[in-house]
């Protein structure tokens, strides 16, 4: 591999050539709770897509969901914190602790103005905010928590880390719907291109409440199916739709000069990224998901041929899902490359689910095996190689990870392995 | 003897901000600074919208910044309490 500066994507002209990456991470998914379990269970396909049990869904259209269960707060979060978080930042500040620990840092590694925080959010914190509307509604305006100035809004993940962890350096959100997963992992990869030595970044989503699921639902993109098997069908003829999920991934990400020289562990390294915008629906021009592909590919220096499998964003409706197919075979050529899905196994994840998928990158890389799409039977009209049923056997030390967000975004993240990072 | 006493101010400070992992909520910080406390200024007024709905009293706006301990949010609400209550503070 090289070390060279790589040509520039459409979206990334950046000042220095520090590469960026990944020395720990902090998963919590529907079908696992922190990296490793995480991990053995979607290489034994093993979904966590359930009938919601956080609140009785009789009512909905919508009636499954990928939960994450066994997470005890109060076991993960000190208690100063709890009343003033909602579920998606209590998720965020224990992926955050975790990401910590597996790089094998603490807080005082780093001068606080060295180290920052940048994560991706989709829908800010809506149990806290539907309590306490409920409280306005219901009571009267004293009733609602003060904390309800914060605990929210899209940036309150990224405000709770900063404070937990003094991370004072450059600190922000991305709010790009799914996208944003990897544009937040993109922006902490600028930062320390910059000159931070040490960004925390990715995301967590957790909105399946009442109100959440509502605002999904109102969508008109939700599955209704009452099977488990049968809900969310990536690139299948029957695919009708997606199941929600909660969850995430926190990744920590360091300079890859500094990770060396203080001994760490690597995960890989964060090698490309492109992001673009689709034209309008109804104007007839196509979607511009392929030229974020081919620029992810350019900004890591690498050609179709260096990419060993492709975690696809996979919408489970028919069009995304065409238009999807289409770009990875105008890229790789028809059947040109594995792709899988594995968020088949616990819902889209929203802000959550990019950075999860890149944390399967990167252990797919490492351990040179695949996860499949679960359920997935009839492929029909889509000329992709798409990995159902077991996991399989790749080898090669670079893999693309494509994120789309509803109103047009698509970003496309080139990781490397282990070995090559 | 108080209506309101810092058990009471504690067990609410408690429900609604949580308690500092290295903190002791004991009689001896009563004199302490909510800083010192791990209680910010979001805390109190949450402290203070609470004790006010408890207790049926409107408290000063001077509180947030002048009850700078929780002897002296006592304080403050103990002499609201007495202000809703004229009869009892006479006595």
């Amino acid at each position: 591999m090289t070390t060279a500066p790589t040509t520039a994507g459409p979206t990334t002209t950046e000042a220095g050539t520090a590469r960026a990456v990944v020395t720990g991470v902090g998963v919590l998914a529907p079908n696992g709770i922190g990296a490793e379990e995480y991990w053995a269970a979607t290489l034994r396909g093993r979904s966590g897509i359930a009938r919601i049990t956080r609140f009785d869904p009789s009512s909905y259209p919508s009636r499954l969901a990928g939960e994450v269960t066994g997470f005890s707060v109060r076991d993960h979060i000190p208690s100063r914190l709890v009343p003033q978080t909602d579920r998606t930042t209590q998720f965020a500040l224990a992926g955050a602790d975790w990401a910590l620990a597996d790089a094998g840092l603490n807080a005082d590694s780093l001068p606080a103005d060295e180290r920052g925080v940048v994560t991706a959010s989709a829908s800010g914190g809506f149990e806290f905010g539907q309590r306490e509307l409920g409280h306005l509604w219901g009571k009267d305006p004293k009733h609602v928590s003060a904390y309800m100035s914060f605990a929210w809004f899209y940036a309150v993940n990224s405000g709770q880390v900063s404070i937990r962890h003094d991370l004072r350096g450059p600190t922000g959100v991305l709010v790009t719907d799914q996208a944003g997963g990897l544009d937040a992992v993109a922006q902490a990869r600028r930062r320390i291109r910059r000159g931070t030595p040490l960004m925390l970044t990715g995301g967590m989503d957790a909105s399946l409440c009442p109100y959440g699921l509502a605002a999904q639902i109102s969508a008109g993109i939700l599955s209704r199916s009452e099977d488990p098997t049968r809900a969310y069908l990536p690139f299948d003829a029957a695919a009708d739709g997606h199941v929600p999920g909660e969850g995430g991934a926190i990744l920590t990400l360091e300079d890859a000069d500094r990770a060396r020289e203080r001994g760490a562990r690597v995960h890989g390294e964060i090698g490309g990224y492109a992001a673009t915008f689709d034209p309008r629906p109804g104007s007839g021009r196509p979607s511009n998901l392929e030229r974020a592909v081919r620029g992810a590919l350019d900004d890591a220096g690498l050609r179709p041929g260096d990419i060993a499998f492709v975690l696809a964003d996979g919408a489970g409706e028919p069009e995304p899902d065409r238009v999807e197919a289409q770009a990875l075979t105008a890229v790789f050529g028809p059947g040109g490359v594995p792709v899988t899905v594995p968020k088949t196994m616990t819902g889209r994840l929203y802000s959550g689910a990019a950075p999860l998928d890149l944390v399967t990158a990167l252990f797919a890389l490492r351990d040179g095996l695949v996860p499949p799409t679960v359920h997935v039977e009839e492929t029909t009209g889509h000329d992709i190689d798409l990995v159902t049923g077991a996991p399989r056997p790749v080898t090669g030390d670079a893999a693309l990870v494509l994120a789309r967000g509803r109103g047009g975004f698509n970003s496309a993240m080139v990781v490397r392995g282990p070995a090559a990072a | 003897m108080s209506a309101f006493t810092t058990e009471d101010l504690f067990r609410i400070m408690r429900e609604c901000a949580g308690e500092e992992e290295a903190v002791d909520l004991s009689s001896a910080a009563a004199e302490q600074e909510f800083a010192l406390l791990g209680y910010d200024s979001l805390a109190l007024m949450e402290a203070i919208s609470r004790v006010e709905r408890g207790y049926g009293i409107t408290l000063p706006e001077e509180t947030l910044g002048e009850a700078l301990t929780p002897a002296a949010f006592v304080t403050a609400v103990n002499a609201a309490l007495a202000d809703r209550m004229p009869a009892a503070g006479a006595a």
